[in-house]
């Protein structure tokens, strides 16, 4: 297992220095001249130099690029054009939610996921399952603004339950959570069905119930054990659509997150901001793709021990 | 001798589209205790489904039990509960299965594996569960056994596997052991080895044994009576050097003559002309006719029953076997 983590430790550091070349060179592929577009519209020439002077724009590219992972070594992300202050302050308030939206949305999508999927299994073409599965074929049908639209009608307009948007309070993030979650919910519970019904077909599954086992030790010991290991590496890919759902849910839950700044700062221009959040869903996602794998390997001892 | 186990009349269908078909139709056979029983017969004639059907483990197939008895010690297994069925299986009634290589749960230690049963059926804590279960590692002859506790299944080879199951199946000290073809899957050397552990294990034991196999080799090695199955029916019983030194049945014969010379090693026995006959399309009397060469009109139209002939504890199911006994004639 150290071997293993090692070898995905490891094979992080060539992709995080692939986006940083990537983000980088973001500002330097928009048609213009970078220094033109930061100092804005209406700035004098010697302005235009000035900024120009002062990022270092004419020195050559990777001597830019070293000093500009200098900066991010130092927190620094640049300033934002449109508003001069630093980006790395304006994130500071930005983050939190959308990890807590993240996080809910995940949370609640794998448990029920998972739930709804070996409910379906084990009791396969009975009503149960097909309950499961229609609410699993509605969420991954329905359109995730449209659901985050009808939830404000009624639990916020109608029903008061919880605020319409924002971010005051824990009751804020019920509604975008649930919004976010349903397609992966429901993809996840129908993925852990199929896995479920697989595992329950196996071999070690009939050893398990002729030692005397109870069905539920069988089908909650040994056939999850082995089904969650491809759900955990379905669910951890998934995280990555999670990150592109939050900028629709953000939007339309006004939740001051992430993915609102990235809508409003493209609607801006406002590139050194898109420059710094790409950097961050960039590495946010490389670093949860890890996680899963390190996930799979402590699930599965195969990884575990061939690779010792 | 008391019986161990009586199977009357068992008979196992499945539902398929065009109509349910009979995997086991009407099977009677017992086993004594601390007696090895061979159950032999061609690929598909129902063997594997005979052993599941006796520890009811039909579940998640499209089978299911469709009449007949299963006493284990006078009780019928077929009428228990099941909870009270949990506490048979694993317990007295223990099963080893043809294919050591997915038998064990991929992802849980060999011990934890093992002390399953024991912490269930003894009632024993965690660290005398463990002693137990290394205790009977030792027993089957696996080294370093208080290592191999702590690996997964895929670090073992293949007669590895099967003496941990083996020592699984015999944690609890059943009273008999079906074993499905234990020796099929591995090499020919190791074959022989599982086989003697198992005839060790069960002498000093007493226990009973149900043999499945379709190696006759293994029969004549192991066993101290035989039934040969054929389409779902028994079609002779004997005791073993009896059915060698005279098979009844036509098929039985069939059979014993395919087995090559010099014990070369056989992996299906073919050489009976002919198909094992499709579940959905039975021949309408003697399932062996058509294949038969001593078929005669009777045959074809009326099954015959399994009846004594040839000595003590004998039985043949054939027309041509049961005449020639009315007669005071020699078999075939
Ligand atoms: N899960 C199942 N679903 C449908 N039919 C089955 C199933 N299992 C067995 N059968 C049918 O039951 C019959 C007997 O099968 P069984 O597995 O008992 O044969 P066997 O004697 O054990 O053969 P082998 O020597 O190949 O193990 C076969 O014709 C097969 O088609
Ligand atoms: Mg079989």
């Amino acid at each position: 297992m150290g071997r293993y983590a090692l070898q995905r430790l490891l094979g992080v550091i060539p992709l995080l220095f692939v986006v940083s070349v990537v983000v980088f060179m973001f500002i330097h592929l928009i048609p213009g001249d970078p220094a033109r577009l930061i100092a804005g519209k209406e700035a004098t020439l010697e302005e235009i130099n000035g900024i120009r002077e002062q990022l270092g724009l004419n020195n050559p590219l990777w001597q830019q690029y070293i000093d500009y992972m200098g900066r991010l070594f130092h927190g620094d992300l640049g300033n934002s054009i449109r508003s001069g202050l630093p980006v790395s302050d304006m994130l500071a308030t930005r983050v939190m939610p959308t990890i807590w939206l993240t996080l809910f949305s995940m949370g609640w999508a794998v448990i029920m996921g998972v739930f709804i999927g070996i409910i379906s299994a084990i009791n396969r073409n009975k009503w149960p399952d097909h309950v499961g599965m229609i609410t699993a074929i509605s969420g991954i049908s329905i359109p995730g603004f449209w659901l985050g639209l009808v939830l404000i009608q009624i639990f916020s307009v109608e029903l008061g339950w919880f605020p319409t948007g924002g971010v005051d309070s824990w009751s804020s993030y019920v509604l975008p959570s649930l919004t976010l979650g349903a397609g992966i919910m429901s993809m996840l519970a129908r993925f852990s069905r199929t896995s479920m019904l697989e595992s329950m077909r196996e071999d070690y599954i009939r050893t398990g119930r002729a030692k005397g086992l109870h069905e539920f030790i069988v089908v909650g010991r040994h056939a999850l054990r082995n089904s969650l290991i491809q759900v955990v590496t379905v669910a951890g890919l998934q995280f990555g659509f999670l990150l592109g759902g939050s900028v629709m849910v953000e939007t339309v839950f006004s939740i001051p997150g992430m993915g609102r700044m990235l809508v409003d700062s493209i609607a801006f221009r406002d590139y050194t901001v898109i420059q710094a959040l790409l950097l961050l869903f960039a590495t946010e996602f490389i670093l949860i793709n890890l996680l899963v794998d390190l996930l799979y390997g402590v699930l599965n001892p195969k990884i575990r021990f061939d690779s010792k | 001798m008391n019986k161990l186990l009586e199977v009357e009349g068992l008979k196992t269908e499945f539902k398929r589209a065009g109509g349910n078909v009979m995997a086991v139709a009407g099977l009677d056979f017992h086993i004594n205790s601390g007696e090895v029983l061979g159950l032999v017969g061609e690929s598909g004639c129902g063997k594997s489904v005979t052993s599941l059907s006796i520890m009811r483990l039909l579940k998640g197939t499209p089978g299911q039990n469709a009449g007949g008895h299963v006493k284990f010690e006078g009780k019928d297994l077929l009428r228990l509960s099941e909870n009270e069925m949990r506490k048979v299986r694993g317990k007295e009634l223990a099963m080893i299965f043809q294919e050591p290589m997915t038998s064990l749960n991929p992802v849980l230690r060999i011990g934890k594996q093992i002390e399953e049963p024991i912490r269930l059926h003894l009632g024993f804590n965690k660290a005398k569960a463990r002693e137990h279960a290394v205790h009977m590692l030792q027993l089957v002859g696996i080294p370093r056994a208080s290592e191999v506790m702590n690996d997964y299944p895929h670090q073992l080879s293949g007669g590895m596997r099967q003496r941990v199951m083996i020592a699984m199946a015999m944690s609890c000290h059943p009273k008999l052991l079906i074993a499905d073809e234990p020796t099929t899957a591995l090499d020919v050397t190791i074959q022989a080895q599982i086989l003697d552990l198992m005839k060790r294990l069960k002498e000093e034991r007493s226990m009973g044994m149900l043999l499945i196999t379709h190696d006759l080799g293994v029969v004549a090695e192991m066993c101290d009576r035989v039934v040969v199955m054929y389409a779902g029916r028994v079609v002779e019983e004997a005791p073993v050097k009896e059915l060698f030194a005279n098979p009844q049945h036509p098929y039985t014969q069939g059979l014993i003559r395919s087995v090559p010379k010099l014990r070369q090693k056989v992996k299906r026995l073919e050489s009976i002309p002919g198909n094992v006959p499709d579940l959905s399309h039975m021949p309408q009397g003697c399932k062996f006719a058509p294949r038969c060469a001593h078929v005669m009109p009777e045959c074809m139209t009326t099954e015959p029953e399994l009846l004594a002939v040839g000595g003590e504890g004998r039985k043949s199911r054939c027309w041509l076997t049961q005449q020639s006994e009315q007669k005071g004639g020699s078999a075939v």
